[in-house]
């Protein structure tokens, strides 16, 4: 064998395919590095070593024969006059300078292409090309061949317009950012005079434009506050945009006041700095993953075109159109669109992405095929029973069981704000008491200067900053979060229930097991040469298993296949039935052990040899992770959708204590949660597949696990990657000490406000004291808060 | 000190250009992805730099 490593997509290669001095691990490989070093494209493979993507399967270029067909290029190409049209793909497969550097310089491979252009974070390409050179399958031909096949479904593009930069928060900020430092500079003279500069007339210039500066601030930049507050007042309900909304205004009035009659220079500064802080803070917690569609319907499952049988010929139509008893044709790993009967004498349909179910199953003619089902194996045919619209899944999918909105809860901000805005009005008016005894010249001064430093924007600076910088911390170890109200969802969990298919276990990654007496080399030979004739998935799953034991091959005599049932042959000496139990008994072979889930049974020479077993691999240290989560005090569930073939290796890995419910239907799974709910449990679902769906969209924290690039996951709260679910443990943790943090930056706030109270109901607070107490608490908190949640992340950054 | 006025305004005004200057950048878009930019600038143009010689035969016949 081979120690050399494939030059395109640095897999091991088994066999010796060389371009001089280069190896390639298949000729897929071998060919997309000629188109690339036949158009001078090599410095793909300077700018990272072993950048591409090795092509999974067999390219079927027929895959997109769908694409021809003028319904469904309307819907996808964003513009299109005369030689030039704009069209947008989803490539999830973006990952490194190389991928951008190539898909830029697609113009190069084919003239056709005018211009593209990548987002690395949304992992997005524009491509402007001219259809009379080369067409939009060609195109996306092309782009699934160097390894980017495009995610095309049956929604269309239109969730890719949904992702666009909140414009307005950034033309807000610029606006406060610039009136604030002109502001500061313009104030600048006054900190320092103390009537030793002779300012004179220049001091009422600059306050007045100063006040000028401030009017965006107040009327564009921190509208949002003002609107916030108002909606919340009107639903009887003071959030903490009330009372910085409160001194934002108060500010703003008592420095027009000062300046309109010429008694003071007033806190313009304070007040657009505080605006400004405010707002980064939040457009920094907001930040969140382009990438990544949380809220997805079928939609996005489902492909965008299948292929109709007409007068027995192939034409492509838009999924949308396809109606009651027309019939499609469905290849094989492609996904089943519509609720349908099977017209072929059998197929193995995967439906483990619905249901939970590991194994593929096995169905006859004339069987309903549920869509979302996976075609295992050769192609076969459908007749369509309901349409896309009605199939069993979209049902399940608009059941008004989903439509149950998650009660949010309220951040538990609000009401710390609420008790602050209580106990600032206390003083203030303590404050107004005070000094109507002793100088009530000084009753309006203190007061509003209590409400001017004691404002709950430095609460508001923590909270935004804080969750912004731990979900950023989180998404470095693949844990990616919808948005900031999850990591208090989080803070609150007590019970956390898991899917096995999928979640607990590795679903690309089965691995058969053979069970029963020693078979001799020559006997797995002919095993071999047998089931690799067949192209059902056990069988060729067992072909992979015997591959590895034997290399050799031998020839077969005679070979009969029964459709869904078994195979027939004699190879040599021997007489070998395999397929199903029933299969052998029928052939007179008798067994007395049933075995539960999929199995392959084999006999040889009419002798009953044993059984071919597929075994489901566990993700890495699951067991340690359960264990450190039932140390932390959780109360762990699993619902699996399969059989409960796996209870006994559930127990050694998950313990005996653990709940498990097993052939639990979507609607279970999601009364389950509801159940839980109940009993006052605040329930985190992890789970995978659509038959989670509407678990995870019940539960308080809906956790999807996903292995290939964000392909499908079903509506969450947070993706997780699933080589990820071993540091689950960790990141709960890591999250929950979120709240520490703005606990302890809190408290730091608390003194600043102190020290800021101490001058406010002296009535002695200058504006240089509150242009010097802004800034300082404003940035200790941002470096306070960027510091502590670097120093917690300390458990989940070693781990790697 | 006359001379103030005329500078303070003069520095607003080309401070007011910066800020017209960020807000348009926003609505042209260029401040959607704020990270592809910073790759693609390092990207070597210059296709006569190919390693091997016969490559270079090949472009110029291909590159339009």
């Amino acid at each position: 064998m081979l120690q050399e490593t494939c030059y395109h997509c640095g897999l091991k290669c088994d066999t010796a395919i060389q371009i001089k001095e280069k190896y390639f691990c298949c000729d897929g490989c071998k060919m997309v590095y000629s188109l690339l070093d036949e158009n001078g494209l090599c410095q793909y493979y300077d700018l990272s070593a072993m950048p591409g993507l090795k092509v999974k399967g067999h390219f079927v270029s027929d895959k997109f024969n769908y694409l021809d067909n003028l319904a469904i290029q309307e819907q996808l190409i964003q513009f299109k006059l005369g030689d030039q049209a704009h069209v947008v793909f989803y490539l999830p497969q973006i990952h490194c300078v190389s991928c951008v550097w190539l898909l830029e310089h697609l113009s190069k491979i084919n003239p056709g292409i005018i211009h593209s252009q990548t987002h690395f974070e949304k992992k997005e390409i524009k491509i402007i090309f001219n259809p009379s050179l080369i067409s939009l399958k060609e195109l996306v031909q092309l782009l699934a061949f160097v390894g980017y096949e495009p995610v095309i479904h049956l929604g269309g593009n239109d969730w890719l317009k949904k992702k666009k930069v909140n414009k307005k928060q950034l033309y807000k900020i610029g606006i406060a950012g610039f009136c604030f430092s002109n502001i500061m500079m313009l104030s600048f003279p006054e900190y320092l005079s103390n009537d030793a500069l002779e300012l004179g007339s220049l001091r009422h210039f600059f306050i007045y434009v100063n006040l000028l500066l401030s009017l965006p601030v107040l009327l564009y930049s921190a509208s949002g506050f003002f609107i916030s507050a108002y909606t919340g007042l009107r639903q009887n309900w003071l959030n903490i945009d009330a009372p910085i909304a409160l001194a934002i205004a108060v500010t703003f009035s008592r420095s027009a006041y000062e300046i309109l009659t010429q008694t003071g220079v007033g806190y313009l500064d304070s007040m657009s700095g505080i605006v400004f802080f405010m707002l980064v803070g939040r457009w920094f917690q907001d930040k969140s993953y382009d990438s990544f569609a949380f809220d997805r319907d079928y939609n996005s499952f489902f492909p965008l075109g299948v292929t109709v049988l007409e007068q027995g010929k192939e034409v492509n139509k838009p999924l949308s159109a396809l109606v009651k008893s027309e019939i499609v044709l469905i290849k094989s790993d492609e996904m089943i669109p519509a609720d349908a009967l099977l017209l072929t004498e059998g197929a193995f349909i995967d439906y483990s992405f619905v249901t939970g179910e590991n194994a593929p199953t096995a169905l006859m003619q004339g069987q309903l095929v549920y869509a979302g089902g996976i075609q295992k194996g050769r192609s076969i045919q459908l007749e369509v029973v309901k349409p896309v619209g009605q199939s069993y899944i979209t049902e399940l999918w608009n059941s008004p069981l989903l439509k149950t909105e998650k009660n949010v809860e309220k951040s538990f901000v609000h009401p710390w704000s609420q008790y602050f805005t209580i106990v600032l009005l206390m003083i203030a008016a303590v404050t107004g008491i005070y000094w109507s005894v002793y100088d009530t010249h000084k009753i309006l001064p203190a007061v509003t200067a209590v409400l001017i430093v004691a404002c709950p924007c430095s609460l508001l600076l923590t909270v935004t900053f804080t969750y912004g910088n731990v979900l950023r911390w989180l998404g470095k170890r693949k844990l990616y979060c919808k948005n900031a109200s999850v990591i208090e969802a989080i803070h609150k969990i007590d019970t956390i229930v898991f899917d096995k298919t999928g979640t607990l276990t590795n679903h690309e990654d089965t691995q058969l097991e053979y069970i029963g007496l020693p078979l001799s080399n020559s006997e797995m030979i002919a095993v071999k040469s047998i089931t690799r004739e067949s192209l059902h998935p056990l069988s060729q799953m067992v072909t992979q298993f015997l591959m590895l034991q034997v290399s050799d091959s031998t020839s077969f005599q005679k070979i009969e296949n029964f459709i869904g049932k078994g195979t027939k042959a004699t190879s040599g000496n021997f007489e070998i039935i395999i397929g199903s139990l029933a299969f052998l008994k029928a052939n007179g072979i008798s067994h007395k052990e049933e075995y539960d889930g999929s199995v392959v049974c084999l006999a040889i020479n009419g002798v009953f040899k044993g059984v071919f077993k597929i075994n489901h691999t566990y993700r890495k240290d699951i067991d340690l992770m359960i264990a450190r989560l039932k140390k932390q005090g959780y109360q762990l569930h699993l619902l699996s959708g399969d059989h409960p073939t796996e209870r006994t290796n559930l127990f050694k890995i998950l313990g005996q204590d653990i709940p498990m419910l097993f052939e639990q239907s979507p609607a279970d799974k999601l009364q389950y949660i509801e159940r839980l709910q109940r009993e006052g449990h605040r329930v985190m679902m992890v789970g995978d597949g659509l038959n989670d769906a509407g678990a995870l969209k019940k539960s308080n924290v809906g956790i999807a696990v996903t292995d290939q690039t964000h392909l499908f996951t079903p509506a969450s709260d947070a993706i997780l990657e699933g080589n990820q679910i071993n540091v689950l443990s960790d990141l709960i943790d890591y999250a929950k000490k979120a709240k520490l943090i703005i606990v302890l930056i809190f408290s730091l706030s608390i003194i600043y406000n102190v020290i800021g109270m101490y001058f406010a109901t002296s009535a002695r607070l200058s504006p240089m004291v509150a242009a010097i107490l802004m800034p300082i608490s404003s940035i200790s908190i941002v470096a306070l808060s960027a510091l502590l949640s670097f120093l917690f992340s300390s458990t989940i950054r070693s781990k790697n | 000190m006359g001379v103030i006025v005329i500078l303070i305004i003069v520095s607003v005004l080309v401070a007011g250009g910066f800020l017209m200057a960020f807000l348009w950048s926003v609505k042209t878009g260029q401040m959607d992805d704020d990270y592809t930019p910073s790759v693609r600038i390092l990207f070597d143009e210059n296709f006569e730099n190919e390693k091997s010689g016969e490559q270079k035969i090949k472009v110029s016949n291909k590159v339009v």
